[in-house]
């Protein structure tokens, strides 16, 4: 019991001062669970973060979910992630209840418009950034467009586009005898 | 009835966000196409709170969408149920299956995945432009580019975004310039 709080109370720590989420998150795990406690190790982090990225949902909150896990268990799970969310709860619910009143003033209105437009610019530059993670092949072009055109123009729901890329990929890897490949390093590194 | 619809709602979001880094967002755009429960305005607003305050993007956002739409429960709620799924599926990878990631299918299937969550975002961005940067509205049969376009704000875009790539410094830097600049040229 003892433990499930300590985790608990670290992740409200990690979730109060992680702005963004994401791999902000992770110097603060690293400090906290690796030269305070001794509990995980970097490399540890370093997995259980790469797995957060490539299963669905919030990083952040994956990240959590896993390291509580092997912390200790399920419950380590929910106990890392209800105090990682619970300062953006306690935060945000607050900010929301004043945020309308706000909302009148018109300096808060000039300085909100001008922000709205900023954030577009900040979403590019992830659109960017993201793209860069990509093979940044012909295809891969051809697959930004193709979901780009769904979602803008015919209103597909990203539920569908993300199963479908998903599926092209498993297709377009197996044309480029890549999947074969995947297939021979995933069984030695299990072997 | 609104907090099982929100909770479902955002189970959704957490169960097919993959990719990170705004993942959610398309979702959240479809969401408040949907129900209405906030307006693009206000999704840009929050997403701007989101950087500037502690915690994930996507969790802040659920609050905030849930807190609007049913009080304090539904922030909960809607918060909850985007957690829901990673808490699920983590639980049984970490059990399970620990080399989920270096899979062949998994690395495969995000061979088309990253892409498409890029032009998925760009796609939500896009529409959320609209009434900042883009008045589409005002197209009309001469097709006059500046009535469509919002020069002041199309400037200031332009120029934002140069120095987020140029001097790469965190979000909050440009989010303040930003609101500065709004004050000063009253946007």
């Amino acid at each position: 019991m003892k433990k499930l709080f300590k985790i608990f109370f670290i992740f409200f720590k990690i979730g109060l001062f992680t702005f963004g989420g994401g791999y902000a998150m992770l110097p603060i795990i690293k400090r906290e669970l690796v030269d305070n406690l001794n509990w995980i190790t970097e490399s540890d982090i370093l997995d259980y973060y790469a797995i957060g990225q490539s299963t669905p949902g919030i990083i952040a909150v994956n990240t959590a979910t896993m390291t509580g896990y092997n912390l200790k268990g399920i419950k380590g799970a929910l106990a890392a992630t209800s105090g990682f969310i619970m300062p953006s709860l306690i935060i945000i619910t607050i900010i929301a209840s004043y945020f309308a009143r706000f909302q009148e003033i018109e300096l808060f209105q000039h300085a909100f418009s001008a922000i709205q437009i900023a954030v577009v610019a900040l979403i590019i530059d992830i659109v960017i950034k993201m793209w860069n993670k990509s093979d940044k092949s012909k295809i891969s072009l051809l697959i930004f467009v193709l979901a780009f055109i769904l979602l803008a123009l015919f209103r597909v729901s990203p539920v569908f586009v993300i199963l479908g890329s998903g599926i092209s990929g498993i297709i377009i890897q197996r044309l480029r005898g890549e999947f074969k490949k995947s297939v021979k390093e995933y069984k030695n590194n299990n072997n | 009835m609104i907090y099982i619809i929100l909770f479902l709602e955002f189970f959704k979001v957490g169960l097919f966000a993959l990719g990170g880094g705004l993942a959610a967002l398309p979702f959240l755009q479809e969401l408040i196409v949907k129900y209405g429960w906030i307006s693009s305005e206000e999704l840009l607003n929050m997403i701007a709170v989101s950087e500037s305050t502690p915690g994930a993007i996507g969790i802040n956002t659920a609050t905030f969408i849930g807190y609007n739409t049913a009080g304090i429960g539904g922030g909960i709620i809607a918060t909850l149920g985007l957690a829901a799924p990673s808490i699920i599926i983590i639980s049984l990878i970490a059990h399970y299956f620990k080399e989920f990631n270096n899979h062949p299918l998994v690395k495969s299937a995000f061979v088309g995945i990253r892409p498409a969550v890029a032009g998925l975002i760009a796609s939500a961005a896009f529409q959320l432009s609209r009434g900042q940067i883009f008045h589409f509205e005002k197209l009309n049969a001469d097709l006059e580019i500046f009535n469509v376009l919002d020069l002041k704000g199309f400037i200031l875009f332009l120029l934002i975004f140069l120095a987020i790539r140029k001097f790469k410094k965190h979000p909050i830097i440009y989010i303040i310039t930003a609101a500065l600049i709004g004050i000063i040229f009253k946007f």
